[in-house]
């Protein structure tokens, strides 16, 4: 492992600092979206203020909100299957929070350069359905257990095109390395111009659907049918309280985070930008912090796109989520992958 | 009282009903509960629904959570009290509940009220409808998923409920029709500030259009659901903007004679050959705006006058019967009002609200439907609790 | 309005001689009513914009199905029941000693003081039917009976009829012939008794007696009365 500062530690010593460190940005990336879009933003859409009260301008109505969940009462429904409904949030956040293992911070940011790191964040990510089950049916409620076969459902059906509308950009970067997929963006040249080569711009329809499928993985407007608030109550979540309602909030947030991190990292550019290669010398310090930074803004700039098309939309109905997937982002992801590989083999030609 | 058997064979009869459901559930489909307790029912209305997977079989709604015996009341009250009493039944378009009873009233005594008194309880109820409207603009919005229209409702509804609470003391229970006219003038300065904000009412509705009307997700869930064609619609008596949404061209403030202003000003009614939710809510959104521009042509044209007939202190209704009915916001309400002569208030007074007949029309409507749908179809008929319970 | 007195046992149709009717097209539906039932219709009552119409309990099921089919009322407004007989509201008794005679059920009809068209029993069903093309309403009246009021369901002919007729059941007591299920609508399954009934005692009334007018407020600019009850003039 080449060291990040001036420190060498052995391997396990390294790894643990890594995953604490990567810990911590999951928790704060979580936090961060919680509180710019789900407190400050949608509250500004609203024509309200949002919270205002705890802190300047309510900045630690989180920290509010996390000791009122931690100090509740750990209630469990009279009927329900008492491991399997405690087990569940933590499956879905272990799903979520190693997802962060193969996102790139920066240059040399990263917990595990995986050779296949995107195949293993999308299939990771994808574990997340079983806690979803597991919550719904141990809940012993109607409402929960509708809530959570639509999510299963939908889940399931928007896996596939996020996962192909990846294939048109390992594609083009010619590997699953998640590190390689942003160096190969910084090299990649559209019309003589490196400073464009962020693959957004050709795999523009890749980008839609891997936004759209995003959506649909956080079960967020337009595709929350599962946790449908003035239908189902809460979907899968309405007999969780106190420290595991907040496990699955920081969940679904931690996710957001996640999947924003994973698009700007394949379709943005991930921690680059043009002036940020190879070359900083004994200040590689300084390029590690500016990468993290790019990095962050990156995925605040997608956060902010989910969260606002998550509060301006009306829900689909299920059928019509399950048709849009199955029927429309399935067959044009196939098509975008098709129009990739016709242009990567003529460009070679 | 003595419990006649009939009566017990009713009530075990019910039980059965709720057992054999109970008893169904372990076999075939699921009975689901919506209500009375829920975010989408407005207020305590409760639906039995039993599902085969997605699709509703049977649906039954339960209403009566609300019932304060209104009938019951009215005839111990005198005609003062009753007119506080029935602000309460729709209690969003506020001022339109006391119109009917309070011109059935006038209608059995022989007293007209000054035409001033007329522009004016015209000007209310229209903004009565103003305000129960744009709430279920916002509402159905919130219903079918889009969560920020309702705060936009809320807060330009804010502003004609600021304006009633100015002209009658009260935001929802005005309580400011009288016999023979209104409880006071209008105050100073509330004519231009009226119609500042019915044109603000107008940018909202511009923006639901922008936001709603357009928007594809919406009308994916809204067009197509919940048909209603134009003879069941007849049958069930639906009123109002839901018969209108299902091609019925039946607007009372057209076709009935009334001494309120309505034909002093010029309006459109709007209909809809579909039936359908996004008919209901197309049809509604059109009707917010021609209620503004009736309130401002009205108070453009406001004759001057007293504002109350004479008319005795004590109120004594002569031997009669009569039938009111206006076209509130929720559809057709009115009042057969039975006066014998006493000095009391009204011997019988029965009370047709429009959500009793609007939700009888549930059971029919929600066979084969999806869960989903059902709450958009409940959105989409629009009713008020207290309306439907009195 | 005219008050009229309680109809002679087995009344013939009668004509309300001193109204004429409000429009044309009244005159057409009562006269089409007439022809249809027969002596199916006891009495119609005009009014100045309005018409009612008393059918014979055998003839009310017909009378709708005649409406709707053959007259255009096809609209369902509502459908309900009175309670012709006064109320014992405790207090000082402020109305007429005439009606006073109605408080007495005695036997035979004839004997309740009722309102517009006419009545022999203490309940009676009403409903009111509407044309949405020809915007005139009607309002149709039928004795129900006296001690188990009994009436023909709506229901085959308009849907809607099944909440009327299931809330007047609950409310009054009246089976209605026909319906496919009637229980309770607004009232708990175990409620004992029928709330609209006259007789049936409002508790607020039991324990405290009508105050009487209690409600008196003066025109807009005179002189608010100085106690309750008494008006500075009258």
């Amino acid at each position: 492992m080449t060291p990040i500062v001036a420190l060498h530690a052995a391997y396990w010593n390294e790894t643990i600092l890594r995953l604490v460190v990567a810990l911590a940005i999951a928790l704060t990336g979580a936090g961060t979206f919680v509180y710019v879009y789900l407190f400050k933003m949608v509250s500004h859409l609203q024509s309200r203020l949002g919270p205002m009260e705890t802190g300047p301008h309510g900045s630690l109505q989180l920290m509010a909100e996390v000791v009122k969940f931690i100090q509740k009462e750990d209630v469990f429904p009279r009927r329900s299957d008492r491991t399997v409904f405690a087990l569940a949030p933590f499956v879905v956040i272990m799903s979520t929070l190693m997802i962060y293992v193969v996102i790139p911070a920066g240059p040399r940011l990263v917990v595990s350069r995986l050779d296949v790191g995107a195949l293993y964040a999308l299939a990771i990510s994808s574990l997340s359905v079983i806690g979803v089950l597991m919550a719904g049916w141990a809940s012993a409620n109607k409402y929960s257990l509708i809530g959570a076969l639509r999510g299963t459902g939908q889940l399931i059906a928007y896996e596939l095109p996020l996962v192909l509308a990846v294939v048109g950009v390992v594609m083009m970067a010619g590997s699953l390395n998640l590190t390689t997929i942003v160096t190969a963006q910084s090299r990649f040249e559209l019309f003589g111009f490196r400073g464009l080569g962020l693959y957004v711009i050709p795999q523009f329809v890749g980008f839609f659907i891997f936004m759209v499928s995003a959506q649909a993985e956080l079960t967020q407007t337009p595709f929350d049918m599962p946790v449908a608030e003035s239908e189902l109550v809460a979907g899968y979540m309405t007999e969780y309280t106190g420290m595991r309602f907040l496990v699955f909030f920081i969940g679904e947030f931690a996710t957001a985070f996640a999947l924003a991190g994973l698009a700007a990292v394949m379709f943005l550019g991930g921690w680059w930008f043009p002036g940020m290669g190879a070359g900083w010398g004994h200040l590689a310090w300084a390029r590690e912090l500016v990468g993290f930074g790019v990095m962050f803004a990156k995925v605040m700039l997608l956060g902010f796109i989910i969260f606002w098309v998550r509060f301006t939309l009306p829900r689909f109905r299920e059928d019509q989520l399950q048709a849009f997937a199955w029927k429309f982002l399935i067959p044009l992801s196939l098509a975008n992958i098709l129009v990739t590989g016709i242009a990567k083999v003529a460009a070679h030609a | 009282m003595t419990v006649t058997e009939r009566q017990v064979s009713a009530y075990i009869a019910g039980q059965a009903a709720d057992a054999r459901v109970r008893f169904e559930l372990e076999t075939e489909g699921m009975t689901l509960n919506i209500g009375p307790q829920h975010p989408a029912t407005h207020g305590t209305l409760r639906v039995i629904v039993r599902l085969d997977g997605e699709q509703v079989v049977w649906a039954d709604p339960v209403a009566g959570y609300m019932h304060r015996g209104y009938e019951k009341l009215c005839e111990v009250r005198d005609y003062a009290q009753v007119t506080t009493l029935i602000n309460r039944i729709d209690w969003l378009g506020s001022f339109c509940n006391e119109v009917p009873f309070i011109l059935a009233a006038e209608e059995l005594m022989g007293i007209e009220a000054p035409p001033r008194a007329q522009y004016i309880r015209t000007v209310l109820f229209e903004m009565g409808r103003v305000a129960n409207l744009t709430l279920f603009l916002g509402d159905m919005a919130a219903q079918v998923g889009a969560l920020t229209p309702v705060f936009y409702a809320f807060r330009d509804r804010e502003y004609v409920l600021n304006l009633i609470e100015a002209a009658t003391g009260g935001r929802f229970h005005p309580n400011f029709d009288r016999i023979g006219g209104l409880k006071e003038d209008l105050p100073k300065g509330w004519i231009d500030e009226t119609k500042l904000v019915m044109r603000k009412i107008r940018g909202f509705c511009d923006e639901i259009d922008e936001l709603l009307i357009g928007n594809r997700i919406f009308e994916e869930r809204c067009r197509g659901i919940g048909v209603i064609p134009r003879d069941v619609a007849m049958e069930y008596g639906l009123s109002g903007a839901n018969a209108r949404a299902s091609g019925i061209d039946f607007d009372l403030r057209r076709d009935e004679p009334s001494p309120l202003a309505w034909k002093d000003a010029d309006w459109k009614v709007w209909t809809h050959p579909d039936g359908d939710s996004f008919a209901r809510y197309w049809v509604r959104q059109q009707e917010v705006r021609e209620a503004t521009r009736i309130v401002e042509q009205l108070l453009d044209g406001l004759p001057s006058g007293p504002i109350r007939a004479k008319t005795p202190a004590r109120i004594r209704v002569p031997k009669g019967e009569t039938w009111v009915h206006t076209e509130n916001p929720l559809g057709e309400m009115g009042f057969y009002v039975v006066s014998d002569g006493s000095p009391g208030g009204p011997f019988r007074c029965k009370i047709r609200t429009p959500s009793f007949s609007n939700v009888s029309i549930v059971p029919w409507l929600l066979r084969g439907v999806y869960v989903p749908d059902v709450i958009t179809i409940l959105a989409s008929l629009y009713f008020i609790l207290g309306d439907i319970d009195r | 309005m005219s008050r009229l007195a309680p109809e002679p046992d087995g009344a013939t149709a009668t004509a309300d001689t001193e109204a004429p009717p409000p429009s044309p097209r009244a005159a057409e539906l009562v006269g089409a009513l007439r022809e249809a039932l027969g002596d199916g219709v006891v009495a119609h009552h005009y009014s100045a914009r309005d018409v009612w119409v008393r059918v014979r309990p055998e003839a009310w099921a017909e009378a709708a199905r005649v409406c709707k089919t053959r007259l255009g009322l096809t609209y369902f407004c509502f459908l309900s029941a009175i309670d012709w007989k006064q109320a014992d509201l405790g207090g000082e008794k402020l109305w007429d000693p005439e009606a006073e005679a109605a408080d007495d059920p005695g036997d035979g009809p004839g004997r309740w003081v009722t309102g517009l068209a006419g009545g022999e029993t203490r309940f009676q069903v009403f409903a009111r039917l509407y044309d949405v093309e020809r915007h005139i309403g009607i309002t149709l009246k039928a004795d129900a009976g006296d001690e188990s009021p009994r009436a023909q369901s709506w229901v085959p002919l308009f849907r809607g009829a099944d909440w009327h007729e299931r809330e007047t059941w609950e409310m009054y007591g009246i089976e209605f012939d026909g319906h496919p299920g009637l229980r309770h609508l607004y009232l708990p399954g175990a409620f004992e008794g029928f709330p609209l009934r006259k007789d049936f005692p409002l508790l607020a009334r039991e324990v405290k007696p009508w105050p009487g007018l209690v409600n008196v407020e003066g025109l807009p600019g005179e002189d608010e009365p100085t106690e309750s009850g008494e008006a500075p003039e009258e």
